[in-house]
């Protein structure tokens, strides 16, 4: 992609242009402009409840799961705790902004308080992450698992800070040039806004230098070491560039629900993250999005399609978990591999029209 | 022990002195000026107690945790689920029958039956591949806790302690010193003593199995090398069978203490879960004297903060956590 760059160093207006296409394959596909200008019109087609339920909820779980699956996709760190970190801004920006809870709540403005919760979020992260890069594979999702139970039990416990058992109720959401951000349309284009760009942010770090760094150190660290990058360096900066983004997530959580409480980052919600992320699949940063659509979907209409069929509406979590069991069964890479796999046996079939079936 | 005072001495000082110290607060008349700081020692006595007995239950769940893993490579993230299945049925079968022993029976042999089905339909087609035996596990216990609601609802369950365990023992422990000089001895649940001498019991037979007879050598050489061990003609998926079938048994067997000791409700799978992923890495992974330790440590922290620092007890299991993987990230008792 960059050599396309560097090889032509007077390159002329449509050769910019192609070098930008070639940068970002996505603007090359009409099924992603088609999708761009659906989401983009979609406050015309879709009532309140759609549009704040369903669609900005997904781009808030999906970007918090964008956040995991920036770290397991690309740096093969399976993190459990992004949930948590986006619980920790949440709740920094009911600390330190306006609440109902007037005793903990230090009443700063949202654009004082907004940075300050993201900031000491993603320190949060990155200090969690410190921790955790000193063990690999299954160790640092039990680490991060623990972090993540952690600090479920302490805002649980914790009144003076955290609001205890309660939470924080009634959190202030921002208003100014006369437009109360939180009211449906406008809040569903800051989820929308927040969401694309940090999806451009990850696929760019991907493939900056950064970011190749970071999936070769995912293949080999003991190679990359040699070559002279800091690997525990490297690792430590995926956490802190994911923890901002899982940060941001949380901040629009807050915003969205108007309240924080221990069980908003329970164990269970830091598990729904890795589902939604292995779901969709993580080897692309689209994927988290489809993971989160799915998984909406089904929580708001589960249970009435269970009574419909005569089942017991509360087993949504079962019907959760099985097809979950049935996507890290079948597909290693979720929605998307099985997507793929299903158009390259189409396309195998198409090529050869005489019949038989593709080898492989 | 002795290398490890000669390599570090000054921890082990550290270590000797805190040991003591701990002694001579639990045997020693306390002198009012540390009533006064420190509060009354009965509460402090129970604490202890209770966290030494809480480590007894917590060692149980985490044993067959490391056992499974570090023997097998086998991550199973479902093992608080069978911990909480375990639970159950021994509360259905002592509240069915009356008694106490059986429950244990019942509970050991129906979960580790459980654990059998998952090591031959899960683990056995996934040999390897820590990952996606994570995620099918985190499935599993998802799937196992949505059915365990579904059969058992959202109530708390306690297991009836037997009539002959019923009531507090007095142990010679001096708590203080009444005005007229007669001393008041510590009075203690007698279940809670008897369950912590058998999980002492059962983790000396585990280590002794596993390092002093045949049947744990070949389990230790399967780990290292199975094509080999294999090749010498031991049946060694049979031997992976037993062992996982121990490790879950155990599992069982905790979950009806816990519900003894505590009670049985949904949630309380991740709780011990995670209770033992905290135990395995401050112990070590998948050594079973690092299991014993972790559980003590973790057990007692929990309890004395819970006492001493309600608000900031959880903290302090973290902080214990965060500071091992700060100094030895493998555990202190592992081996590598």
């Amino acid at each position: 992609m960059s050599l396309v760059q560097g090889t032509h160093p007077q390159t002329s207006q449509p050769a910019k242009a192609r070098a930008i296409l070639l940068a970002w394959p996505e603007f090359n596909k009409p099924a992603v402009w088609l999708v761009a200008v659906i989401l983009l019109i979609m406050p015309f087609i879709a009532n309140g409840f759609f549009l704040i339920e369903i669609f900005a909820t997904t781009m808030i779980l999906g970007t918090i799961a964008l956040s995991l699956m920036f770290l397991a996709g690309y740096g093969g760190m399976v993190s459990l705790m992004q949930l948590t970190v986006a619980g920790f801004a949440a709740y920094m920006v009911a600390v330190f902004g306006m609440s109902a809870n007037t005793n903990i709540s230090l009443g700063w403005p949202w654009w004082l308080a907004t940075p300050m919760a993201l900031l000491l979020a993603t320190a949060f992260g990155t200090l969690g992450g410190a921790l955790a890069v000193r063990t690999e594979g299954i160790y640092t999702i039990m680490i991060t698992l623990a972090i993540g139970a952690a600090f479920y039990y302490f805002t649980n416990q914790n009144w003076a800070i955290f609001g205890g058992h309660t939470g924080i109720n009634t959190v202030a959401t921002p208003k100014f040039w006369g437009v109360d951000w939180r009211s449906d349309i406008p809040f569903y284009y800051v989820t929308l806004g927040v969401a694309a760009f940090c999806y451009f942010a990850v696929q760019y770090v991907s493939r900056a230098p950064f970011g190749l760094a970071l999936q070769g150190v995912r293949d080999n660290p003991r190679r990359m070491a040699a070559l002279g990058f800091n690997v525990n360096a490297h690792r430590v900066a995926a956490y802190a560039f994911a923890a901002f983004i899982a940060a941001l997530g949380g901040v629009l959580q807050v915003w969205n629900y108007r309240q924080i409480s221990p069980g908003s980052v329970s164990v269970g919600a830091c598990i729904d993250i890795l589902i939604i992320a292995v779901v969709g699949g993580i080897s692309r940063p689209v994927g988290p999005y489809i993971g989160a659509f799915i998984f909406v979907i089904l929580r708001t209409f589960a249970l009435d399609l269970l009574v419909k069929f005569g089942l017991d509406g509360n087993r949504f979590r079962l019907l959760i978990g099985l097809g979950f069991l049935a996507i890290v069964f079948w597909s290693s890479d979720g929605v998307i591999g099985l997507w793929e796999r299903w158009r390259r046996r189409a396309a195998a079939t198409d090529a050869r029209p005489s019949g038989g079936k593709p080898h492989g | 022990m002795t290398r490890f005072i000669e390599r570090h001495p000054a921890w082990a000082l550290i270590v000797l002195i805190a040991v003591a110290v701990l002694l001579w607060l639990i045997l020693a008349v306390w002198p009012p000026g540390l009533e006064e700081a420190f509060g009354r020692k009965r509460v402090f006595l129970n604490a202890v107690f209770n966290g030494i007995t809480l480590g007894g239950l917590y060692f149980l769940v985490a044993s067959g945790f490391t056992l499974i893993f570090g023997l097998m490579r086998n991550v199973n993230l479902a093992h608080g689920s069978l911990y909480l299945f375990g639970g159950y049925i021994g509360y259905a079968i002592s509240a069915w029958t009356g008694s106490w022993i059986l429950g244990f029976v019942i509970a050991f042999l129906g979960v580790a039956l459980v654990g059998i089905v998952l090591q031959i339909v899960v683990f056995r087609r996934m040999e390897g591949q820590d990952l996606r035996q994570t995620m099918v596990t985190i499935g599993l216990s998802i799937v196992f806790a949505d059915l365990m609601l579904w059969a058992f609802g959202g109530d708390f369950y306690q297991i009836q302690t037997p009539s002959w365990l019923v009531g507090p023992i007095e142990l010679p422990l001096v708590t203080a010193v009444r005005s007229s000089g007669e001393a008041v001895y510590l009075r203690y649940p007698m279940v809670r003593l008897v369950i912590f001498v058998a999980a002492v019991v059962i983790g000396i037979a585990m280590w002794l199995a596993l390092n002093r007879t045949r049947v744990g050598m070949m389990v230790r050489a399967g780990v290292d090398d199975r094509d080999m061990l294999a090749a010498t003609g031991v049946p060694i998926q049979l031997v992976f069978v037993a062992v996982f079938a121990l490790g879950a048994g155990l599992a069982g067997i905790a979950g009806v203490v816990g519900g003894t000791f505590q009670s049985i409700s949904p949630g309380e799978d991740t709780r011990f879960l995670l209770a033992s992923l905290v135990v395995v890495i401050v112990g070590g992974m998948g050594s079973i004297p690092g299991a014993a330790l972790g559980a003590v440590i973790i057990g007692l922290a929990e309890q004395l903060g819970s006492v001493y620092i309600p608000t900031y007890a959880i903290v302090v299991t973290f902080l214990i956590m965060v500071l091992v993987l700060a100094l030895r990230p493998q555990g202190l008792l592992a081996r590598r």
